[in-house]
């Protein structure tokens, strides 16, 4: 995002004919955007903006339109729903986080070697995050079912007599719910950090060899400080991406047993889409929109700090 | 950009090939060849744990419906039942489904690839005044969760009376700023001493787009254009807030209902996921190069 001030914009027009190359310049700037700036306005930068408005609206599907104030967010304070899909957000967010974060990495360091073959492996790793989503659903709802499911089963062979019900109960179906996104994103996110191991200079490792560090003092004084970056960008996306998490969880579990996997995304469809409540379910989605803004934020905000 | 999956990767443990002490090259070499055994035997067992999923998957689709879900696990299928292969097609619209899938996914990416390089070239090759904030409108949107602002273009599609066709979803998703922000970033990375070099020859700015900068980014527009089909091929929120008919539903939504309707058709309902993804692993094993250059130049996804 850096590149977009690295170029003035038109100087300042002189004559006549630089006037005119000017405003020759604007028509063929904007011919070229045209096509796609009248869709993306239309379907997406308006939306954004109604959103936002909406917020502070009654609006519902048989009502006209009126002015509502800060209604549908004190409503918020006493909505049961929004509680339970603000606190299990939340958990997913803390549990789906690091578990990806430490995977992805590890993947990505045991897959950045000099070996013949090596694409494949990380190739491989890579396709669970581009497989469509129901068949993922559908076949990790298979392998956690509780009685004759293969995760069972190996828990049982481990010799754990009472194996959690998973997306049947309401307390374990969230980590299971986490566990399949954990699988299902992490070599997107190795991906990231493979590229950024790739960018680290071998020198730094020789001059580690020649001190006689050993491979943890490397990996804890050399890669994890050379990654901070990667690292950086993968912690944002994966929280962002947290934050919004939809439909994964819809498709397994529906937002059940009960209330067990509600998250927001899925109670703003559920009281907009299905319900017609647009004005209630868009103040939702403004706070969502603001934690995941919040939360960009605070950790660009200690990037910044580690970085003095 | 670089190419994660080109061999020439630098080693990560480097380090350990100057040894301190030179050891003698033959005992180095069988200590390597062996370290080299061992760390393939490593990630043949850990790919064979993160693909199980899908062994699992296309075992049980071959087997009969009693067969899925038994204590114990059994991994093969006792005898292959084709049969399952036959009678998907038949029981459930799959071939309906596919097409529909097929035809929103091309028509997306086409649109997305078309509208996004012709606007990414009036952001990175043209200078006009208010270029750069229309720029940082299409990157703040990026932001947004898609989930923020889907209430409004619910709305405004229920107005026109959209709901329920392809048109809303191509709509919504043939113009997305992820194009446009990736092509971009790949123009800026061309030399704009070419533009000019162009220009004294005569090639208007359209012709420059046409003959000069399109060829030249092949290897975006293949990532953008994977990216695009594959993403549309995998929606599911789309088409299950838009389309309430049966014959204008897409895979997913097709396989969701099918779940529904027919929970115990445990061998089906694996056949129909297999199916599912196959257009998805032949476009991935074709282009994998494309995929991952793709995200990690960008580092963000729609």
């Amino acid at each position: 995002m850096t590149t977009l001030t690295d170029r003035p914009s038109a100087a300042p027009p002189r004559s006549v004919a630089s006037r005119r190359m000017r405003r020759r310049s604007i028509l063929i700037g904007w011919s070229f955007i045209l096509p796609n700036f009248l869709g993306f306005a239309l379907f997406t930068l308006v939306p954004v903006l109604a959103a936002f408005v909406l917020a502070f609206m009654n609006w519902d599907a048989y009502n006209p339109p009126t002015f509502a104030g800060i209604k549908n967010f004190t409503r918020l304070f006493g909505d049961q729903n929004f509680h339970v899909a603000l606190g299990n957000t939340l958990i997913y967010a803390i549990g789906h986080v690091p578990l990806t974060l430490v995977c992805s990495l590890g993947l990505a360091i045991l897959l950045n070697q000099k070996l013949r073959g090596i694409a494949f492996f990380r190739v491989a790793i890579f396709f669970p995050y581009i497989t469509s989503l129901v068949a993922i659903a559908i076949v990790w709802n298979m392998l956690f079912d509780p009685v004759n499911g293969p995760i069972n089963q190996f828990l049982h062979l481990l010799g754990i007599a009472n194996p959690p019900g998973w997306t049947s109960s309401t307390g374990w179906a969230l980590p299971a719910v986490i566990i399949t996104s954990v699988w299902r994103d992490m070599g997107y996110y190795m991906v990231l950090f493979l590229a950024g191991l790739q960018a680290i200079p071998q020198e730094y490792y020789e001059a580690a060899a020649m001190d006689g560090a050993g491979r943890w003092r490397t990996f804890w004084n050399i890669t994890l400080p050379s990654l901070r970056p990667t690292t950086f960008l993968v912690l944002v996306l994966l929280s962002v991406s947290s934050f919004k998490v939809f439909d994964l969880i819809f498709v397994m579990t529906g937002g059940g047993p009960g209330r067990a996997t509600l998250v927001l995304s899925q109670l703003i469809y559920q009281d907009g889409i299905l319900n017609g409540q647009f004005g209630y379910s868009s103040a939702i989605s403004l706070v969502l929109f603001l934690i995941v803004l919040v939360v960009t934020v605070f950790q660009f905000r200690i990037q910044q700090r580690r970085e003095r | 950009m670089s190419t994660l999956t080109s061999d020439l990767a630098q080693e990560l443990d480097g380090g350990r090939a100057l040894p301190p002490v030179p050891a003698r090259r033959g005992s180095r070499r069988i200590r390597s060849r062996l370290g080299r055994i061992a760390m393939y035997v490593l990630l043949v067992l850990l790919l064979t744990v993160v693909l199980l999923p899908f062994l699992w998957m296309l075992s049980s689709s071959f087997k009969h419906d009693d067969e899925v879900l038994t204590v114990p696990v059994q991994w093969l299928p006792t005898s292959f039942v084709w049969s399952n292969y036959a009678q998907i097609w038949t029981q459930i619209p799959m071939a309906g489904y596919l097409a529909n899938s097929a035809f929103l996914a091309i028509v997306i990416t086409i649109l997305q690839v078309l509208t996004g390089s012709f606007a990414a070239y009036g952001f990175a090759k043209v200078r006009f005044p208010g270029r750069d904030a229309l720029f940082l409108a299409y990157i703040a949107t990026i932001a947004v969760p898609w989930q923020a602002y889907m209430i409004p273009q619910y709305m405004m599609m229920q107005k026109a009376g959209l709901t329920n066709t392809f048109t809303a979803l191509i709509l919504l998703q043939a113009f997305g700023a992820f194009g446009v922000f990736l092509m971009r970033q790949y123009y800026m990375t061309i030399p704009d001493e070419l533009n000019e070099a162009a220009r004294i020859d005569g090639l208007s700015d359209y012709g420059i787009w046409a003959r000069i900068i399109l060829p030249l980014s092949k290897p975006a527009l293949a990532s953008l254009a994977l990216l695009t089909f594959v993403n549309t091929w995998n929606d599911y929120m789309g088409p299950f807030i838009y389309l309430s008919s049966n014959e204008l539903w897409t895979v997913q939504i097709g396989l969701k209902s099918f779940i529904g309707q027919y929970s115990a058709q445990y061998a089906l309902i694996m056949t129909g996921s297999v199916i599912s993804i196959v257009p998805i692993l032949v476009i991935f094993l074709a282009g994998q190069r494309y995929f991952i250059s793709g995200i990690a130049t960008s580092g963000m996804k729609g």
